[in-house]
């Protein structure tokens, strides 16, 4: 009786969370491919549908050779979408290159931090990303203006005679990606740097190596898992943000995501920006396959 | 790590953090500006909160958001424990791989992709738009990251423990209610407020997938803001991130009193 009860109770564990993942996880993925391949259409919900599956045998064959490509070939044809795939490709290379340029030293100093200060220091990098991302990108509009925070600053010190055009350009969406994904970056930098053995730098020290040259042939090969862990969590987010660069781009920015949802709530065409959603996956997935691989080999390397 | 603290070090740790929280300052600061314009400071007021208060789509908003973070948060922890245990416990069954797969991708999925298979799941199934589905949307997105930090917990813990419990006559139900539950304990609040801070933040899954009568917190600041920044959603912004800062240091503080009361009843026993 007992052991009876406590397997239905491993069952449950298992399968409740199973089923309501490939209900509400996996099954939508295939709603999007299939509606990628239906046509758009003025009705509610505005599209035709492309694959009944109550047309039962003989009408699924009628359905298959109804599937359109058209939706792909128009989405290759017109320039707005490739531009966006490849603009947002190059914004999350630049803001993860421009985060680690300031997430290294800050984890590096992090670590070398007296190790009473440590956990609190790691506590104040937490804290910022437990508010909200809204209202922290949100935060920024106040400064970026024309008249905003910043150009008051830089023009009472004199440095500009003229206030900069900052708010609604690629550098605001910068700006904004590298402060919302900076923890994401310093947590698995600052993780990997504090556990280095502080003994090897002096060892290579001791046999004649400068402090640079020690740092570059001994902790930055060491640091590397944590360099692309964090590269990896700020790059595939980014690829597909929406609030940034809707919040402080301008009309020259062009990311994906935000293709997406303008296709969706401007033009309501559910069909395209499905199968810009399908092309978006596609772009994701070898970063995110890479990423995966790198984590597990790191928790191999970790046992 | 070396023991030596240099002024590089020291300067990009304060330049790093003037960076993480001077916004969030500034923001809170001009909350309470006596001026209409937020980059003015023209003297302390706290009118702008008199005025959120009093507004009333905001309110509604604000209710909306605190109902669905709640429930939402609730139902994701108890589906995110499970699958941190099936993870963890069962190594061999089937479909083990896929269910892995499924518990990792939402962490760095896209949210427009997110939202839009959602809707059109609820779509093709017929259901309105509105609150239940976003609460649906916010469970499923949620409960990966409650299960990713139970796990972590669970990964740590030694089995032992459970064991030990089993041999002194307990069955594997009592074992783990009484044993692993408690352990666990911390990582489950935590990843409670996670999933409840991430409903509360959330704004595009939400714009999917509500209907008339459910606008969410993050969607009308998000509509506001489109039309300008007033100080009024600075006091708002403000006053979120009061509360977020306050549960998050009093669950610290609640967490580390635990762990402290622990050690003691350790060594008690080992006495």
């Amino acid at each position: 009786m007992r052991t009876m009860v406590t397997k239905s109770l491993s069952k449950v564990t298992i399968w409740l969370p199973y089923l309501w993942l490939l209900i509400f996880f996996l099954a939508p993925f295939f709603l999007v491919a299939k509606l990628s391949l239906s046509q758009y259409a003025i009705a509610q919900p505005p599209y035709i549908p492309a694959f009944e599956w109550a047309d039962g045998l003989t009408g699924w064959w009628r359905d298959i050779k109804l599937l359109s490509f058209e939706n792909y070939v128009f989405i290759t044809e017109e320039s707005l979408y490739w531009k966006s795939y490849l603009s947002s490709l190059q914004i999350a290379a630049v803001s993860t290159f421009l985060t680690l340029l300031i997430g290294f030293p800050m984890a590096y100093g992090m670590a070398r931090a007296p190790s009473g200060l440590r956990p609190v220091l790691v506590m104040l990098v937490i804290l910022p990303f437990w508010t909200s991302f809204l209202i922290r990108v949100y935060a920024w509009i106040g400064i970026l203006k024309k008249e905003g925070l910043l150009n008051q600053f830089l023009l009472w010190l004199g440095v500009i005679s003229d206030p900069l055009t900052i708010l609604n350009t690629n550098w605001a969406v910068y700006i904004g990606i590298v402060y919302s994904y900076l923890p994401f970056m310093v947590l698995p930098l600052y993780a990997n740097l504090e556990r280095q053995d502080a003994s090897l730098l002096e060892a290579a020290q001791d046999l004649g190596s400068t402090r640079f040259g020690a740092f570059w042939q001994v902790t930055w090969p060491l640091a590397r898992p944590g360099v692309i862990a964090g590269c990896f969590l700020v790059f595939i987010p980014t690829v597909g943000e929406f609030v940034i660069p809707a919040l402080l781009g301008g009309s020259e920015t062009l990311m994906i995501g935000q293709t997406l949802y303008d296709e969706f709530f401007k033009n309501r065409d559910w069909p395209v920006s499905s199968t810009v959603a399908i092309l978006l996956l596609l772009v994701l997935i070898i970063p995110i396959m890479l990423f995966q691989r790198s984590q597990a080999l790191a928790r191999e390397n970790a046992r | 790590m070396n023991k030596t603290w240099s002024s590089f070090n020291i300067v990009s740790v304060v330049v790093g953090f003037a960076f993480l929280y001077i916004p969030i300052l500034l923001l809170i600061i001009f909350s309470f500006n006596e001026s209409r314009l937020v980059t003015v400071w023209a003297g302390f007021s706290t009118k702008w909160y008199a005025e959120a208060f009093s507004n009333q789509g905001l309110m509604d908003a604000a209710w909306v958001t605190a109902k669905v973070a709640f429930v939402s948060a609730t139902l994701a922890t108890v589906l995110g424990t499970m699958a941190a245990l099936a993870l963890v416990r069962f190594n061999r069954f089937r479909g083990r791989f896929l269910f892995s797969g499924m518990v990792y991708a939402p962490l760095v999925m896209p949210e427009v992709i997110t939202g839009l298979s959602l809707l059109l799941l609820f779509v093709s199934l017929g259901m309105d738009r509105g609150q239940t589905t976003i609460i649906l949307a916010h469970i499923t997105f949620s409960m990966c990251f409650v299960a990713v930090v139970v796990q972590s917990r669970l990964y740590a813990l030694d089995p032992s423990l459970e064991e030990a419990a089993q041999d002194l006559g307990a069955n594997p139900a009592q074992a783990f209610f009484s044993v692993t539950l408690p352990i666990i304990a911390p990582a489950i609040i935590a990843g409670w407020m996670l999933a409840f801070t991430l409903s509360l933040d959330d704004l595009v899954i939400a714009q999917f997938n509500s209907g008339p009568g459910a606008t969410t917190l993050p969607m009308k600041i998000f509509s506001q803001v489109r039309l300008g920044v007033t100080p009024e959603i600075n006091a708002i912004c403000t006053l979120l991130v009061a509360l977020v800062a306050s549960g998050v240091i009093i669950a610290s503080l609640v967490t580390k009193f635990t762990d402290l009361q622990r050690q003691r009843n350790a060594a008690l026993a080992r006495q």
